[in-house]
Parts: structure tokens; sequence; C-alpha cells
């Protein structure tokens, strides 16, 4: 839990957000995050996130999956309580199929979406900072975090010429927390009038 | 657009493969022909005919699953397939070709009555049969032919009408409303295609082609599994010809990110295939029903357990460990690796499908059934090479081509 010094930056087109993020990232500038009111194609390039690797904890949590749902039944099946089934054998692979990938998909669902919120930092109870209530709605809020060397004002104007339609300057907490959002995180009320 | 090689130039190296492979081919036939087709033993014969027979099946259903993966994306709405659109064109062209060739074959077997092959041309043998009776409705000799030469014949002219209607998106620039229209004549036309596909390689077909090798056998999963079979390859055949052309330096528009796709169905086709492999196998391996389990008996218990399995590995294992990456996909040396050992794998589960009934004791898979594929592979090779030099690679005026051109996955 770490109160940082943000400046915000809005701006309605993908048209302008896409050529003022390689300016943004081009002078040197960390970008905290960008807030967009839907999935935007390419962002994640164009801002250098790395490649998720959520399908390698997918893969992990379907092969656990399976060796749970093999090693489960065929201990029920052929050592605990062994019992004919029309005449099958007692280790009757082909009849295990089904659950076994039934399992596995279960598994790797199951963990996946839990994964995801994790890594969204979405949970019950738990808040972030909203930063521009209008993300949700029309603006595409791009976050720069700001160093004890940068020059705020300066940072500013050059959002603005960069086609930003509304600059301001935030301090607030940086990651999320389990509570609630005390008077000034009122979201949807002071939208505008967060800047110190 | 002068930058973009639009126009196919067939390398005088591939030709001279193509003809070199055919030649093994011919060699492998009429050698065959003189082992085996006039051999006196009636089963040595029936192998020589099936070995032909499933070879011409396999790669018919390949070519024409190319124009099943044209037309199935034009219902779609696809656009990402236009930029590479006319590899599967080209190949979809030798389903009239190897469409003559199956169909000379099946009814050289149906006509000249060939019990071995096909037990229901037997009258004699149905007559005190009650099961083969109650089938005589479909598997009778004048309903094999007329449905077996209906299927090739509009498998190919609706193929052509297709292929026709796409040879427009050269001519001139469309307007939005001539756009619109080119595109609704080519959904019109594609679930013209389509509903003949369903009602033949869907259905029909694969139980009267090959499934009635083992007449008192059924499976309704059969000609799905059959499907899932070829188009996998199918797909892996436009693979890999993409990726050639690609090496030679044509296909500008086309990137990684269509190769990806394409992958992606190498890789969900596998699976699907495996799904039917397996819903076929389960019911019967548990309900364990004589008549039922008669096609897994000589596969599981008999000569063919090793083919039988090998196949399981190749076609499912081989592509869900190899393929499952995302870099995998977008490699090309494992995505041609892979699209050649998919078509391998299931041009051997045709081979046991087909085989497994016909020669019931001993595998004869050997020169003869490699050299009749050489054939059709040079077939193929020169077929497909000399169809992509007769057009423009690029669809140029396609009103769909931007959206292939900035495809992203």
């Amino acid at each position: 839990m770490a109160q940082k010094k943000f400046v915000v930056g809005c701006f309605d087109d993908e048209a302008v957000l896409f050529p003022a993020l390689k300016k943004v990232r081009t002078a040197g500038y960390k970008i905290h995050d960008i807030y967009t009111p839907f999935a935007v194609h390419g962002l994640d390039h164009a801002m250098g996130l790395r490649e998720t690797s959520l399908h390698t904890a997918g893969f992990i949590y379907g092969i656990t999956g399976t060796t749970t749902a093999l090693s489960c039944i065929s201990w029920i099946f052929t050592k605990d309580w062994p019992l004919n089934i029309g005449g099958k054998p007692h280790f009757a692979l082909p009849a295990w199929i089904p659950i076994t990938f039934e399992l596995t998909v279960l598994f790797a669902a199951v963990g996946m979406v839990l994964t995801f919120c994790y890594l969204c930092q979405l949970a019950p109870f738990v808040k972030k900072h909203h930063f521009h209530s209008r993300a949700t709605d029309d603006l595409f809020v791009m976050v720069i975090e700001c160093s004890s060397s940068t020059n705020t004002d300066d940072l500013q104007g050059f959002l603005q010429k960069y086609g930003a339609l509304e600059t301001n300057v935030q301090v607030a907490e940086s990651d999320w927390w389990v509570g609630r959002y005390d008077k000034i995180e009122h979201p949807f009320e002071l939208s505008n009038n967060l800047a110190y | 657009m002068s930058s973009i090689k639009e126009q196919f130039v067939v390398p005088q190296k591939l030709k001279t493969w193509s003809y070199v492979l055919i030649a093994i081919g011919l060699v492998a036939f009429f050698t065959g022909l003189f082992l085996k087709g006039f051999s006196k033993n009636e089963e040595e014969q029936a192998v020589f005919i099936a070995t032909i027979m499933y070879n011409t099946i396999f790669w018919t259903l390949v070519c024409n699953a190319s124009m099943f993966f044209i037309c199935v994306t034009t219902l779609a709405m696809g656009g990402w397939q236009q930029s590479f659109r006319r590899i599967p064109e080209a190949i979809s062209t030798l389903v009239p070709v190897f469409g003559t060739i199956t169909l000379s074959v099946l009814l050289f077997v149906v006509l000249t009555h060939k019990h071995a092959i096909y037990h229901w041309l037997d009258d004699e043998a149905v007559l005190h049969d009650t099961i083969l009776k109650g089938k005589s409705g479909f598997l009778n000799v004048k309903f094999f032919v007329i449905w077996t030469t209906l299927a090739i014949g509009l498998w190919s002219f609706l193929g052509y009408r297709m292929r026709q209607l796409s040879n427009e998106a050269n001519l001139a620039v469309m307007d939005s409303i001539s756009g619109s229209r080119f595109i609704f004549q080519n959904t019109v036309r594609a679930s013209m295609f389509l509903a003949w596909f369903g009602l033949t390689v869907g259905s029909t077909i694969p139980w009267l082609w090959m499934m009635s090798i083992d007449p008192h056998w059924y499976s309704t999963m059969y000609s799905w599994y059959t499907f899932a079979s070829s188009f996998v390859s199918g797909i892996s055949l436009i693979a890999l010809w993409l990726i050639y052309l690609k090496n030679k330096g044509y296909l500008e528009l086309t990137s990684q990110e269509h190769l990806h796709d394409i992958g992606k169905f190498m890789f969900a086709f596998s699976i699907f295939w495996t799904y039917l492999w397996f819903s076929q196998y389960m019911l019967i391996w548990y309900a364990n029903i004589p008549e039922e389990t008669v096609y897994f008996k000589t596969r599981v218990q008999g000569a063919f357990k090793g083919i039988f399995f090998f196949n399981l590995i190749v076609n499912f294992l081989c592509p869900l460990l190899i393929l499952m990456k995302r870099a995998a996909k977008r490699n090309y040396t494992i995505v041609t690796f892979m699209a050649v050992l998919i078509i391998f794998g299931h041009w051997i589960d045709f081979y046991q499908m087909v085989i497994g009934s016909v020669s019931r004791n001993a595998v004869t898979l050997g020169w003869l059934d490699f050299g009749i594929l050489s054939f059709f592979v040079g077939v193929m090779i020169f077929g497909v090479s000399n169809a992509l030099s007769k057009k423009s690679l690029i669809p140029l005026y396609h009103p769909f081509l931007k959206e292939s051109i900035i495809h992203h996955t």
C-alpha cells in the first residue's frame, strides 16, 4: 500500500490515443495503466506489456485435473472398491475418459478464472482507485506514474499537445486494498474534482 | 500494386518432382497390377483394388475439403482467408480429376461384382441374410452408381461455380452495391455446395464407399469421422502450399497471423477427430454386442493393433502436445512438420479403415501403398501448381481483402 503521484490524461479517440501513447513511451515516461471502456485491439502491444502467462497456468491446472481424475478413479475401482460392471475389467480406461476430460476442463476453467481475477486484482471487497469515472463510459484514460523528478505541468502540457482533452494530477493508492472507499474515494460523485 | 507478385510461375524443379512422383506411382501401379491385380487369389486381388480405392477416396475427399473450407468461411462472412483463398481454390480444382479416378475404380468394383470387397454385391448371400436384406434398399448397385456419380459430379460442378465467381474479384473495383451483390452471390453458391456436401460427405458417401465393406456393421459416427479426417488433412494441405508459396516469395499479404489461424484449425480438428474416434469406439466397447464389435475385433485385438494405436498417437497426441503452444502455430517449420505428419497420419487412418476390413488377418502396408500414394501426391503437386499459375494469386478487388490484410489474432 503506497500512495503515489499520477498524471492522468483523457482521450476520446483511439486514433489519437495510439500516437500519443507512442510519444509518451519514447519520451521515457512510465505508464501505470490505460483504462478503456472496451477492449482495444493492439493496445497491449503498444503499451509494451509482456505476453500473459495465463495459458501456461491453464495448462498446469488442466494436467492437475487429468492426474486427479485418473489417479482417483483408478484407485477406487482397482484397490478401494472393485466392482464388476458388465464383466468389464477393473481397470476400464475407456469408461473413465469422459470423467477425466470433464475434470481436466473443470480444473482448467475454474483455475483460470480465479487466476485471471487475481491478475486483474478483482475480488469481492477489493477496491482500487478510480482515476476517472468516464473510463467505463466513453474516455480512454492514460495514467502515468510520476517519479520524484517529473515536472507534472510539463507532462500535462505534453499530453494536451498530443490530443488529451483533459489532464490532471492525482495522488492515489496505486494498489488494491480490502475495505471500502473513504470519503475522498467516492468515484461516481467527485469524478472530475479529484485533483489535489 | 506493382510491388506485389500476383502471378505464380511454376518452378521447373517442382514440375520435375511431380513427374518423378507420378512415374514412381505408375511403375508401382503396373507392377502391382501384374503381381496382384491379375492374381487368381481373390483376396490378393481385392487388396490391390482396395489399395487404389482408399488412396483415391482419401485424396478426393481431402481436395473436396478445400472447397468446404472456402464455402464455410464464406458463409461465416470470414474475411481473413481472402489473401490466400486461391490456394484452396487451386486444390479443389483436383476434385474432378481425383473424382473421375474414384468413380472409375468404384464403378469397376461394383459393376464387375467384386464380392471380396463389397460383400453386399453377392446376391446369393444377401438372399439368406436378414441384415443384408434389410439394408438392400440402400446397399444396391443401382443406388450406389447413381449416388456416387451424382456426388462426384455435383462436388465438381458446384465447386467450379464457386471458383468462377471468385474470378470476378479480379475484374474491376466494386462499389458498395456491386460488392454486396457479389458477397450475396457468394453466400448463395457456398450454401448450395454445403447443402450437397452435408448430404454426401457428411452422411451417405462414407457409409456407401467405405463402411459398406463391413456390410453387417454400422456406425452413424462413421461419416463424421471420415469428414473430420479429410478436413484436417485438407487444412494441412492448405498450410503446406501456403508455406511453400511464402518461401518462394509470393503471398506478401499473408502473414504469420493467417498461419496461426490455420494452425488453430489443424489443432482443433485433430481434437474433433479424436472426439469422434473415441465416441465411436467407447459406445461399441461398452455395449459389447458382437455385431458391433466385429469392426474393432481385427483392429484392437487382431493384426491391425499396431497401426490402430499408432494412428491415435500421430493424429491425436502429436497435434495436441506439439501444436498447443501459440509459438508453435506461428512457426513455419513446426507447422510444416505437423502438416506432413497429419496428412500422413490420416492417410494411415484411411488405410486401416479400408484394408482392415478387406485383409483381416494381415497388414499389407508396403511398397504398393507408398507407390500409389506417390502417384496421387505427384498429380496433386502438378495439378495445384498448374491451377495456381492460371489465376492471379490475390483476389485484388474482393470487398473483404482489406480485412484479410489487417488480420490480427
